[in-house]
């Protein structure tokens, strides 16, 4: 009698053990998977990358002649797609940073404002932010173009700059009036109680508090206006005042098809906004979760 | 977190808000008046200048009835509204679904899995030209990496895929759904370690393991922020323009094209800018409903902007 219960506890035990090892082993297989799959399509550009002009064509899965040349090229602007190189790049720049602090100031004074002031009607406003947030980008980009060309902004990097403000304030407001809910009301009162004007408590204690979130939204906004083709494209058309995006996108014209320069190009433009999403996941991770980031 | 928590339904304090908020109003004050205008001024700015202005503006492009009949009568536009279903409806819901399947996944507290974690969001870190033409290398030519593999495994020619419009349709697809997938993995996972753990106990006193947990605990939990997500990521869907553009640019013959790229190569390739903004103002009748839905669902949870 025991000797079987024994035996069935030994078989039970086996089997835990053995389900457990199929477990682990499925769930090793789905991550092969997934390495394969997310890495594909950036083993493509590496490979061209780092191939030789001949090489591209050779139809091999590897570099056959690895060199650099592709990157020394590109570095030293010694092509003419590229003459301008270091100039978009410093355009992508400015833009992305400028877009930042516009889209910081804008939504936190009206979120502030609509949190902590109480506008009345504060509801109208925020809900004009969660409308601009859903509407689709690409779909007033025919609009946009005219628009700009009214304002006398064609071919300006400002007029990028607002349009993508314009996009990524409403997510702004969003994030800060969740995240300024968790700040305490009674700090903004003894503030008032001491003497101090809005504009002090916004400056002196709302600010500070709301850092996690301003990193959050100055990230998004950052690679938003970084990563964006379709505005870029669409208002900006001298190579001196073209950001990398429309830079990268002319090689899709040409006949030559320098494919390893213009994924060398790639690779050099996508290390900015890699870097940023590595070192702020944390922050990002918390304000990814009320939104998203429009794609 | 705790925003995740609101869109669970978790978070009282948005209730607690609420009742509270009227015995705020009126404690508004002449010079606080002034300022709290002078603060959302910059905003109220941008709205109307760039947002009510195009808005107008692009309505009032697309104003002519002549157009949609030009719009219907023209064969590539009806390709490109099936196209954009088909593209809405699968590409969304896929990536959804095994969004929703792999944030499970993704919970798991080995150290592998972690790191595979940093891994996955690769695609989601680049900007979306750059993946996108890559891809594009990938399957344009007999030298793209796809016709080599094939090459390497049966020895033949690989097949031409840009010049079937189904292959062609599908790899728009595989690359949407290669790009965002992480994202929407991210927020499930987000949503995920929200639900506290005593439920699960409770669950698991109750029987409900494996499948069961995940069919009758789990998804009842998530199903709002799934519900919200995959009309959120609808709306967007529709007016998605970089994929199309840069995986299959429109090919075979203008096939492919989605109405985000139909309505840019009408207005900017051929110079007929109204009749780009009606084929994109055809999405309304779909667009409208939706945003309603997310408005309405976004302010019932509480989650008051």
């Amino acid at each position: 009698m025991s000797a079987t219960v024994a035996g069935s506890r030994r078989a039970s035990k086996l089997h835990y053990r053995l389900r457990r090892y199929l477990v682990e082993a499925a769930s090793l297989a789905l991550g092969f998977v997934l390495v394969i799959w997310s890495v594909t399509p950036l083993y493509n550009m590496a490979m061209i990358a780092f191939e030789s002009h001949d090489g591209v064509f050779s139809g091999s899965i590897w570099p056959e002649h690895p060199t650099l040349e592709s990157f020394r090229v590109v570095v030293t602007q010694d092509f003419w797609y590229l003459e301008h190189f270091w100039r978009q790049f410093g355009n992508s720049f400015i833009v992305g940073l400028t877009t930042m602090f516009l889209t910081l100031l804008i939504g936190s004074l009206a979120s502030f404002t609509v949190g902590r002031l109480h506008l009345r009607n504060g509801w109208l406003l925020t809900n004009a932010a969660l409308m601009t947030y859903v509407i689709p980008a690409s779909f007033l980009a025919i609009p946009f173009y005219r628009i700009m060309q009214i304002y006398g902004l064609s071919d300006n990097l400002w007029s990028v700059i607002l349009a993508i403000t314009t996009f990524a304030t409403p997510y702004a407001i969003f994030i800060f009036s969740q995240y300024g809910r968790s700040i305490p009301m009674e700090l903004d009162e003894s503030a008032r109680i001491d003497g101090a004007n809005p504009w002090q408590i916004y400056f002196r204690i709302y600010l500070p508090l709301m850092s996690p979130a301003l990193v959050a939204v100055g990230t998004y906004a950052l690679l938003l206006a970084w990563n964006e083709y379709l505005y870029n494209f669409l208002m900006l058309s001298t190579p001196e005042s073209m950001t990398v995006a429309v830079a990268l996108a002319q090689f899709l014209n040409s006949d030559e098809s320098p494919w390893n320069l213009m994924m060398a190009t790639a690779i050099l433009y996508a290390l900015p906004p890699m870097i940023l999403y590595y070192g702020f996941r944390r922050y990002m991770a918390a304000g990814l979760t009320m939104g998203g980031v429009k794609g | 977190m705790s925003s995740t928590q609101q869109v669970l339904g978790f978070d009282r304090s948005v209730a607690v808000g609420r009742l509270r908020r009227p015995s705020w109003r009126g404690r508004l004050q002449g010079s606080d008046t002034t300022w709290a205008i002078a603060f959302v001024v910059p905003y109220v700015a941008v709205f109307f200048v760039f947002v009510i202005y195009p808005v107008v503006y692009g309505l009032w492009l697309g104003s002519d009835p002549a157009l949609y009949g030009l719009l219907f009568s023209d064969p590539t536009f009806l390709t490109t509204a099936i196209n954009t279903l088909l593209f809405v409806a699968v590409g969304v819901n896929v990536k959804m679904f095994l969004a929703f399947l792999l944030s499970g996944y993704f919970m798991s507290r080995s150290w592998w899995v972690r790191s595979l974690l940093a891994i996955y969001l690769l695609p989601w870190a680049l900007p979306a030209l750059v993946v996108f033409t890559s891809i594009h290398f990938m399957l344009v030519t007999q030298w793209g990496l796809l016709d080599s593999l094939w090459r390497a495994v049966t020895g033949a020619d690989g097949p031409l895929f840009m010049t079937s419009q189904w292959i062609a349709m599908t790899a728009n697809i595989v690359a949407y759904i290669w790009k965002w997938m992480p994202f929407w993995t991210l927020i499930f996972l987000a949503a995920r370690m929200a639900i506290p753990q005593d439920i699960y106990e409770a669950a698991d006193i109750d029987g409900a393991t494996g499948f069961k947990r995940l069919i009758y605990v789990t998804f009842p939990l998530l199903a709002n922020v799934y519900l919200v997500s995959t009309v959120l990521s609808t709306v967007w869907t529709l007016g998605d323009f970089p994929t199309v553009y840069f995986v299959s640019s429109g090919a075979p013959a203008r096939l492919t094209d989605v109405l985000a790229t139909y309505g840019f190569r009408e207005a900017f390739d051929f110079g007929y800018p109204r009749l780009g903004v009606a084929a994109m103002m055809s999405a309304l009748p779909v667009l409208i409903p939706l945003v309603i839905l997310l408005m309405r669902r976004v302010q019932m949870r509480g989650v008051q902007l």
